[in-house]
């Protein structure tokens, strides 16, 4: 093709050229996985028509269908690499993944490839934390250095916990495909829960270096926005995806000068309309399903406060009716605290404080710094004081330290006796 | 298809039930898990399978040197020893989870699931 020079999409500079490539990457793999079976070479072979890509198209452009051009450049790669392998080691295929080369039926194969390696990535036989990295790598096409800094842990560290999934996938015989009607559920379960866990981390990282990770939440968002379009039906993944198209909506409003602002301390018209809207949609079609989960709720929740224009605004009496059905499928701490916070604007401080105290998260920063604030309220300026002390030494995200030491800060001093 | 390991652990130290807490619970895993392995060998999965006696009646032998040396016990003096296993062809490891997953309610043990290396 020759060079098209007009400075558009098809301008191909090494930038272009990458950012085209990490766009393709999972769709590449996936289909690449597909095809020959293994992890491994789908990525030597990604590797080598990345390399292809690098010198041919600063030169002649950007194909019209680059992900077309990467498939058909890594197929041949790969396949030159079986021939040499099969002269010299028979038994290599012997190693490889157990595949199934039937296309799934609702949607295109290609689609449908994606949806089998993030199933394969999300293994419930994989450690959770090797479940999250894999899923980056493979579907989101991370470098290994660029997750191991998102975790906080050494390159070496993340590249071993990555080889050796990789590893336990081809010699367990993990199988590549997307489980069928009777596991779907519990299977997508563990898919969403990986999702949720990039978004969270990214959203309020817990190291001290960025407080918001932007890489991870639109990592995330890119993920949960690939897999609500391939499982449309499933509210619980439209569910997850409009949860965190909301937060993600304010996330600019969401810290100022370094310093994490609550929600009704927010300024409002910073939120980004497009995607509140965007949330709002998906919420109506979960609705219309009516097949209640957890993270429908929790998005719902979230549909209520972006309604709101100003915080005072917000209908707290259906936030709270929410977290209520959230209690009753998810009896958990967590969720019973934030139900608490939000008894507390309809109920008062004391109220919410009798339901937060004997929750069992002494370890979990947010109680403390939920006890802090109640305490603050009530005038019980020492006891908060100490929680605020207690939340401060819990967490290291810069932002929401900032915060709390802001506040503690703040407090009244009790009288020196 | 590919062969699976499945292996049960317990206490090393058995009581008169095996590993069971009477002698009602021992009979009955001990149905379960004939029900199971006739399950396993109607669906095609079946290779082997069997109980070991307790982990004091093995001998390690050396067998590298120039005479063996036979040593009384297992290998591994540990408190948890493997009390029995499965060896099961399964296509993947969805259908070995599921199996092992059976076989551990039909026993009442832990089961570990581990596959042998290359297609064996």
């Amino acid at each position: 093709m020759p060079p098209t020079g007009d400075g558009g999409t098809t301008q191909g500079g090494t930038a272009a050229v990458e950012r085209v490539f990490r766009e393709e990457y999972g769709r590449l793999i996936a289909s690449l996985v597909r095809r020959f079976g293994d992890i491994d070479l789908a990525q030597e072979a990604a590797g080598e028509a990345l390399v292809a890509a690098l010198e041919k198209w600063p030169g002649s452009g950007v194909p019209p269908n680059p992900g077309g051009w990467l498939t058909t450049t890594a197929g041949n790669r790969a396949i030159d690499w079986i021939r040499r392998e099969k002269q010299r080691d028979a038994k290599h295929q012997a190693a490889w993944m157990s595949h199934d080369d039937t296309p799934h039926e609702p949607t295109g194969p290609v689609e449908d490839d994606r949806l089998r390696l993030l199933f394969t990535c999300c293994h419930p036989a994989l450690a959770p934390e090797a479940r999250i990295a894999l899923t980056l790598r493979l579907l989101g096409g991370l470098t290994v250095a660029e997750i191991a800094q998102a975790f906080l842990v050494p390159e070496t560290t993340m590249g071993q916990r990555i080889t050796r999934a990789k590893k336990k996938i081809a010699s367990a015989r993990i199988p590549y495909r997307v489980p069928d009607a009777a596991d779907l559920p519990d299977r997508l379960d563990g898919v969403l829960t990986v999702l949720f866990l990039v978004f969270n981390e990214g959203y309020l990282a817990t190291g001290d270096g960025e407080p918001v990770r932007d890489e991870l939440t639109r990592e995330a968002i890119r993920l949960a926005r690939i897999l609500q379009h391939l499982l449309p039906r499933e509210p619980e993944v439209t569910g997850l995806l409009a949860l965190l198209v909301l937060t993600h909506a304010r996330r600019r409003a969401r810290i100022r000068d370094g310093q994490l602002v609550p929600l009704d301390q927010q300024d409002r018209g910073g939120w980004d309309r497009t995607l509140i809207a965007e949330g709002h949609r998906l919420v109506r079609r979960c609705l219309a399903i009516d097949r209640p989960g957890r993270y429908q709720i929790l998005a719902a929740i979230n549909a209520v406060h972006t309604d709101a224009r100003t915080a005072s605004d917000t209908d707290w009496s259906q936030v709270v009716a929410l977290y209520d059905q959230l209690v009753r499928l998810d009896p958990s701490p967590i969720v019973a605290l934030n139900r608490a916070v939000a008894v507390d604007e309809l109920d008062g401080p004391d109220v919410a404080l009798a339901l937060i105290d004997p929750l069992p998260l002494a370890g979990y920063h947010a109680w403390h710094a939920a006890r802090a604030d109640l305490l603050r309220r009530l005038g019980r300026s020492a006891e908060a004081g100490e929680a605020y002390d207690a939340a401060l030494a819990v967490t290291r995200n810069t932002a929401e330290r900032a915060y709390l030491a802001r506040r503690r800060g703040e407090l009244v001093r009790p009288v020196q006796r | 298809m590919a062969h699976y390991l499945l292996a049960v652990h317990g206490p090393a130290e058995r009581n008169e039930f095996g590993n069971y807490g009477s002698k009602e619970e021992m009979e009955e895993a001990f149905a379960a898990t004939g029900a199971f392995n006739d399950a396993l060998r109607a669906d095609g999965y079946w290779v082997f399978a069997g109980g070991l006696a307790p982990a004091e009646t093995a001998t390690v032998v050396d067998g590298q040197g120039p005479a063996p040396v036979m040593t009384d016990g297992p290998y591994l003096e540990t408190k948890e020893a493997l009390g029995g296993f499965w060896i099961i062809d399964a296509p993947d490891l969805d259908v070995a989870l599921r199996l092992a997953a059976d076989g551990s309610r039909a026993c009442r043990g832990k089961v570990e699931v581990r596959p042998f290396e290359g297609l064996a």
